[in-house]
């Protein structure tokens, strides 16, 4: 259930954070969120979740807006304040976790289960605390839909609008490093950011309209949530989260090669019969260059001369003729009126198309 | 100091050198991230190679893992290649699934060795000596120095042959290309040496500080320098500064090396992109205010130029005329005055022979923009110097 919500939040989200092109700023924030837990956990003492989850929540924002200065006050790029951001936080956070370890607080232990999660851990009340976020983020999601819509195609055009672009990017990236800190305990700081994008990456194959995205990307990610907890309680001593973002991995996967719009399949399917038409067209256009020669564009002509030709097999001499554009009789092939206009237009087809390309 | 403190700072050293120097090309490549990927995704890498050889020590895992590094190079170029999402999107997809594998398949089959996630993400440098290389009897040292210290001197002999190779690939694929030098076997040559080297470095140090390790120097020395050389020089300096200043923190903390050592980095880099003289934050946040002051200014000479009515010069008039709140045009009028361009008298603002002269100069640039006209004014004014 907890999975369930979790991926359906991480996939809503996650469509933002594909779509804005921060599909790795999970990633980082994921990593940036350590530090924040441990020193919770130092300046508290004590392991309540909630605590830790809102050190985690700062210093991911603090991690965010560094990166986000990084790269705009100076020349270095995203990738590099990314990976920055990411293994600096970590470090100072794996610094923080071991010197919490040599002091002597008997509550330390379990503080590394956010570095991999395990959501068997997950209570009642954790789960509550996700429903809340999602229903919230829900909201707000709703309210300001056209603002995030266009924010998202069109940033300057929204500024031109006079909507306030740094408060609603803002609460855009608030809620995406909320949804990281949410499945920071189920599945861990590694896998956090695959949560994030799969689901949507997964979804976009499938449609070109934002609505549906984020719907059908809440749908995946709820599904791999449910189906890799499910998967991972049959078996012993496997970890949720791993499973988790392999089933997410496997709707990737599936949805790459079969939708038929953009799919790897369709795209393929469609190269073939472009490339056949292609040919068709050629063999066509020959023929049609030895009939203009003649006075009876229907006088036959011996198969053989299309020889030293590439593009003709059996194949494409019945495709022709099926079409009705060539005759054949044994060895002699002509072209038909109809085929001679064909290939006339084909030529004419051709020059407008060029001409419009321009 | 004791020798294993030595040997530990000695494998800091050269771990932060020979990981420097991809880290360099990477930054300067826009690929910093895929270092990341690489050092998740060798886990899958290692346990099967594990399998094979059931020896936490033989060459073969690091020969495997540096295979399953290169696999993820290829991985995330194929994905990339069929346009259905963008770079960064297959990164982050490729490599948690790859990592999942490791995990699921250290939880499935290897529980009773000494293998396991943690050690392979975060490793310990601090066991590093204890792990020794025993060659017909004698005692040679600690293992991780030598295997660290081959792939880095493979890094170097590397560098020195190809250097000139890597810089023009690096800056310019196309002339790369037109030259006879393909992008292509660079890039899969870089990225063959940045997994191999991520794979000796991650069991010394875990994967997330090879990943400090390889950026943060090259971007700090990025914020300090355009050469290339100096850059190589600069990011092995400080590697091993944090190395060494790290390795002491953590003895003072009782802390983990690794954790320390990435700490200090960031401090560094800290340091460094608040100061840096020329692309630091707060010389940045300087020059744009520098800058917008100096628009200011040629606005205010520009609206002065326009006017000869006496009545619109009047300083309080121009207050409310460009609409500017009462610091910032008390901050450019002192400006103007400070540089002889207007003279007020009775609280009327004109311009002087200077400033008529500065005004007419800015405004052929501005029509022109040829930059021969603002040469001599490239000195006193931000502005001009783009």
């Amino acid at each position: 259930m907890g999975t369930a919500i979790l991926g359906a939040i991480c996939g809503m989200l996650g469509s933002f954070a594909v779509l804005r092109k921060q599909s790795l700023l999970g990633d980082a924030i994921s990593h940036a969120a350590l530090p924040g837990i441990a020193l919770a956990f130092l300046i508290t003492g004590a392991k309540d979740t909630n605590i830790l989850l809102l050190g985690a929540l700062v210093s991911g924002l603090i991690g965010t807006f560094w990166i986000r200065g990084m790269i705009t006050k100076t020349h270095l790029k995203t990738d590099t304040a990314l990976g920055l951001i990411l293994s600096l936080f970590f470090g100072f956070g794996m610094l923080l976790l071991t010197f919490i370890q040599k002091q002597p607080n008997a509550n330390q232990a379990g503080l590394d289960k956010y570095l991999f999660g395990q959501a068997a851990t997950l209570v009642e009340k954790d789960v509550w605390l996700m429903a809340t976020v999602t229903g919230i983020c829900l909201i707000v999601l709703l309210l300001f839909w056209k603002e995030f819509k266009i924010m998202l195609f069109d940033a300057d055009f929204t500024k031109t609008l006079g909507f306030n672009i740094r408060f609603i990017d803002i609460l855009i990236t608030f809620f995406i490093v909320l949804a990281i800190v949410l499945g920071l305990q189920t599945v861990g700081v590694v896998l956090m950011s695959a949560m994030l994008l799969a689901p949507a990456a997964a979804a976009r194959q499938w449609t070109n309209r934002l609505s549906v995205m984020i719907f059908l990307a809440a749908i995946f990610g709820a599904f791999s949530g449910v189906m890799g907890t499910a998967i991972s309680a049959t078996q012993n001593n496997l970890s949720t989260g791993p499973v988790i973002v392999l089933v997410a991995a496997v709707f990737v996967i599936v949805s790459f090669i079969f939708p038929p719009g953009r799919g790897i399949l369709f795209r393929q399917l469609r190269f073939r019969k472009n490339r056949r038409d292609l040919k068709l067209q050629k063999t066509l256009q020959f023929m049609h260059s030895i009939a203009v020669t003649h006075e009876n564009i229907e006088h036959p002509h011996s198969i053989m001369i299309l020889n030293n030709f590439q593009g003709f097999t059996k194949k494409t001499l019945q495709k022709l003729e099926e079409k009705d554009w060539i005759t054949l009789s044994g060895q002699q092939w002509a072209l038909t009126q109809k085929g001679f206009h064909s290939a006339e237009n084909l030529y004419n087809q051709q020059l407008s198309d060029d001409s419009t390309a321009d | 100091m004791t020798a294993p403190q030595i040997e530990i700072q000695l494998i800091a050293v050269v771990v932060a050198i020979a990981c420097a120097i991809p880290g360099v090309f990477l930054v300067l490549r826009k690929m910093a991230l895929i270092s990341d990927a690489i050092s998740h995704s060798i886990l899958p890498g290692i346990v099967l190679g594990f399998f094979l050889t059931h020896d936490l020590n033989s060459p073969w895992l690091i020969l495997m893992a540096a295979v399953t590094g290169v696999i993820t190079v290829v991985l995330v170029e194929a994905i990339q290649k069929t346009g259905l999402v963008k770079e960064d999107t297959a990164i982050g997809l490729v490599f948690p699934a790859l990592f999942s594998i490791g995990v699921i398949l250290i939880a499935k089959n290897a529980n009773d060795v000494h293998l396991d996630v943690d050690a392979v993400l975060l490793g310990e440098l601090a066991f590093a000596p204890f792990d020794r290389l025993l060659l017909f009897g004698a005692d040679l040292g600690p293992k991780s120095l030598w295997v660290m210290g081959i792939i880095l001197l493979c890094t170097l002999v590397l560098l020195f042959l190809f250097f000139k190779e890597l810089k023009v690939s690096t800056f310019d694929a196309g002339l790369s290309s037109a030259l006879g030098i393909s992008p292509i076997v660079m890039h899969y040559g870089l990225m063959s040496v940045s997994s191999i080297t991520v794979v000796g470095a991650f069991d010394a140090v875990g994967a997330i500080l090879v990943v400090a390790l390889m950026i943060a120097p090259a971007a700090t020395a990025y914020l300090l320098t355009s050469d290339l050389k100096k850059m190589i020089g600069l990011s092995i300096g400080f590697g091993v500064a944090s190395a060494l200043l790290g390795y002491w923190t953590a003895h003072l903390l009782d802390a983990s090396i690794s954790g320390a050592m990435t700490t200090v980095l960031g401090l560094v880099f800290l340091g460094v992109y608040l100061f840096a003289p020329r692309k630091g934050l707060i010389s940045v946040l300087y020059r744009q205010r520098q800058q917008r002051t100096e628009v200011s200014l040629l606005t205010f000479l520009l609206h002065l130029n326009n006017h000869e009515d006496s009545n619109e010069r009047h300083i309080n008039h121009l207050n409310e005329h460009i609409n500017w709140q009462k610091v910032r045009s008390k901050t450019v009028l002192d400006l103007a005055l400070k540089n002889n361009m207007i003279s007020i008298e009775d609280d009327i603002v004109s311009l002087t022979s200077k400033g008529k002269e500065f005004t007419e100069l800015a405004l052929e640039y501005i029509i022109t923009n040829k930059d021969e006209k603002i040469e001599p004014m490239k000195d006193d004014f931000f502005l001009f110097r783009g």
